[in-house]
């Protein structure tokens, strides 16, 4: 090998680890600023209380987690329904040129940024919720839709590719027996589709996990733990973005504890949705 | 595979002789009115965006400085903030995605060593943008004293838009024909000859098209940008300047209320921004599927 050929592949194996330096350091940073705060306060007061008020030293982050819960499981029911529909129409009904000019459109709604849905959801659904609903229109519901629509793009494109995956003589066999499309898709496609399906589900559920801005912006963010679909929430993201601008010592801590928190649930799921894609791979 | 195709038939509706028409004929049409809902709601978002704020597009909104706080004046400085923004980080993230990408298909086999550079960019996908703002705000801003800067914020960005580029790289890569290589090969090219000769060229289009698809979404971003280059409304004079991006800007005006007409405007400009960038992605594809169709 020349000195040349050398060099490119030294180079190559170090910008490779790039990403998982990067990674490195993110999980390095946000655990050490994260961790004196769980000696400090400990993680069942941390995990348990229902009760924040950094000002008095109180920092239970209970309702926020149940806000990142409630909020995502709204997120699932409204998104997941209509992200598998929508991937099934492109992928097993759409004419070719359809699905062609669809796929993009759908990828485009994934370009919109969050601030924008946040917006959309403030000045439309917020306001609709409050008027026809009841409540103070920031809530769980508002949370719900916009989320719902934002995972949508992930939901089409992974659920999309599961079902490309499946062989097409599977779809033919079926139709040579003399099924028609439904009959194809609901006893065939899906099935052999479905660990797929399950990740597409898991990794939606992470981006609704995960989403700021947007959730912000309708939520309400009162740390109380919300006992209709009408009440606002904060979600354990929220409780970071908004009070980062200016907390300091031990409430700074709690805010890269809350993220230590929120890091620990998106890998988990992350590792989840893994299992299912080798799978289906095997 | 099969299993599961057996499993699924054992559970069929009927017999397949005799398509239950009723069920399928339902089925379909919850299937196409889902896709129809999400054509709408993307129409929806677009086109009451524009509506609103496309009137507010003018050259003094577009060149102008904002005044109190952004409830008068322009945008000017939003809008450099973000160009300069997204540049540097495509420039950071473009030649680490790419040459993750080139390691991952031409230098490497399956084995240890690349499980973990795949474990390390797919991880780095799912980390939500809060996470990374915290990270650059500890990291850039704090530790190494960069503070509230366009630095701060374009190498936060770039960690983030790392794996869109490395995925995206590496599925362009892979389609080049290994005709290609093995004829370069034959000819006695070397392997960083063959890369840099045959298959980067081939590969090129598809690693445009999701640099700039990565590209867009740095664009929008926000929550990962706040934290680290911070939300000066001043014209930035150097990398080491705070500035603040379209993004942050609109999210300012509209929650603390400052100027929803301007934040109308604001998101107009981002909207299209999204747009032109989106149709730049795929143009660059569709001219070359076409050009291959008709080609190679």
């Amino acid at each position: 090998m020349s000195r040349k050929e050398r060099i490119a592949e030294a180079i190559l194996t170090v910008v490779g680890l790039s990403s998982v330096a990067v990674l490195a350091l993110i999980i390095f940073f946000i655990f050490r600023e994260g961790a004196p705060f769980f000696a400090e306060v400990g993680l069942a007061d941390f995990l348990g209380s229902t009760r924040w008020s950094p000002g008095k030293g109180h920092f239970g982050i209970l309702p926020m987690i149940a806000g990142s819960f409630f909020v995502t499981l709204g997120a699932l029911v409204v998104g997941v329904p209509l992200g598998l529909g929508c991937a099934l129409y492109l992928s097993e009904f759409a004419p070719k040129r359809t699905a062609a000019v669809l796929k993009p459109l759908v990828e485009i709604l994934a370009g919109i940024p969050s601030v924008v849905f946040g917006f959309i959801g403030l000045t439309v659904i917020v306001p609709l919720i409050r008027d026809h609903l009841g409540g103070p229109g920031f809530s769980v519901l508002a949370s719900s839709l916009v989320l719902g629509v934002m995972i949508l793009p992930t939901m089409v494109s992974i659920t999309y590719d599961a079902l490309r995956a499946v062989p097409q003589a599977y779809r033919e066999g079926m139709l040579a027996v003399g099924a028609d499309k439904w009959q194809t898709v609901t006893s065939v496609v899906l099935p052999a589709a479905r660990s797929g399906i399950l990740a597409a589900g898991i990794l939606s559920m992470g981006r609704a996990v995960g989403e700021t801005m947007a959730v912000i912006m309708v939520a309400g963010n009162a740390t109380i733990i919300p006992t209709s679909l009408l009440d606002p929430v904060r979600t354990l993201t929220s409780n970071i973005a908004l009070e980062m601008g200016y907390a300091s010592g031990l409430h700074r801590q709690a805010l890269f504890a809350t993220g230590v928190v929120l890091f620990v649930v998106i890998g988990a799921l992350n590792i989840l949705a893994r299992s299912f894609v080798r799978n289906r791979v095997r | 595979m099969a299993r599961d195709a057996g499993r699924g038939e054992s559970h069929g509706r009927g017999a397949p002789g005799r398509p239950k028409k009723r069920s399928g004929v339902l089925g379909v049409a919850l299937v196409r009115a889902s896709a129809a809902l999400a054509v709408a709601i993307l129409v929806f978002i677009v086109g009451y965006i524009m509506l609103r704020g496309a009137r507010l597009m003018t050259p003094r909104f577009l060149f102008g400085s904002p005044e109190k706080m952004g409830r008068e004046g322009g945008i000017f400085p939003s809008i450099v903030g973000t160009v300069v923004l997204t540049l540097s980080s495509v420039a950071v993230a473009a030649p680490l995605g790419i040459g993750t990408a080139i390691f991952l298909t031409e230098y490497t086999r399956e084995g240890l060593f690349s499980r973990i550079v795949r474990f390390g960019t797919e991880s780095l996908a799912g980390i939500p943008s809060i996470i990374f703002g915290l990270f650059g705000f500890l990291f850039f801003v704090i530790r190494l004293g960069m503070g509230w800067s366009i630095l701060s914020g374009s190498l936060t960005l770039a960690a983030m838009m790392l794996p869109t580029i490395v995925r995206t790289s590496e599925e362009a890569l892979r389609s080049v024909p290994d005709i290609y290589k093995e004829t370069a090969y034959a000819l006695g090219a070397s392997r960083w000859q063959t890369v840099t000769s045959v298959v980067l060229p081939a590969a090129m289009p598809g690693i445009i098209t999701g640099v700039i698809l990565a590209m867009g979404r740095a664009i929008g971003e926000t929550a990962a940008v706040i934290f680290t280059a911070g939300s000066s409304l001043r014209l930035p004079k150097s990398i080491f300047d705070s500035v603040r991006t379209l993004p942050v800007h609109f999210y300012i005006l509209a929650r603390e209320g400052i100027s929803f007409e301007n934040a109308y405007g604001t998101a107009a400009v981002l909207i299209t921004a999204v747009l032109l960038v989106n149709l730049a992605a795929y143009y660059v594809l569709y001219r070359v599927s076409k050009r291959r169709a008709g080609g190679i």
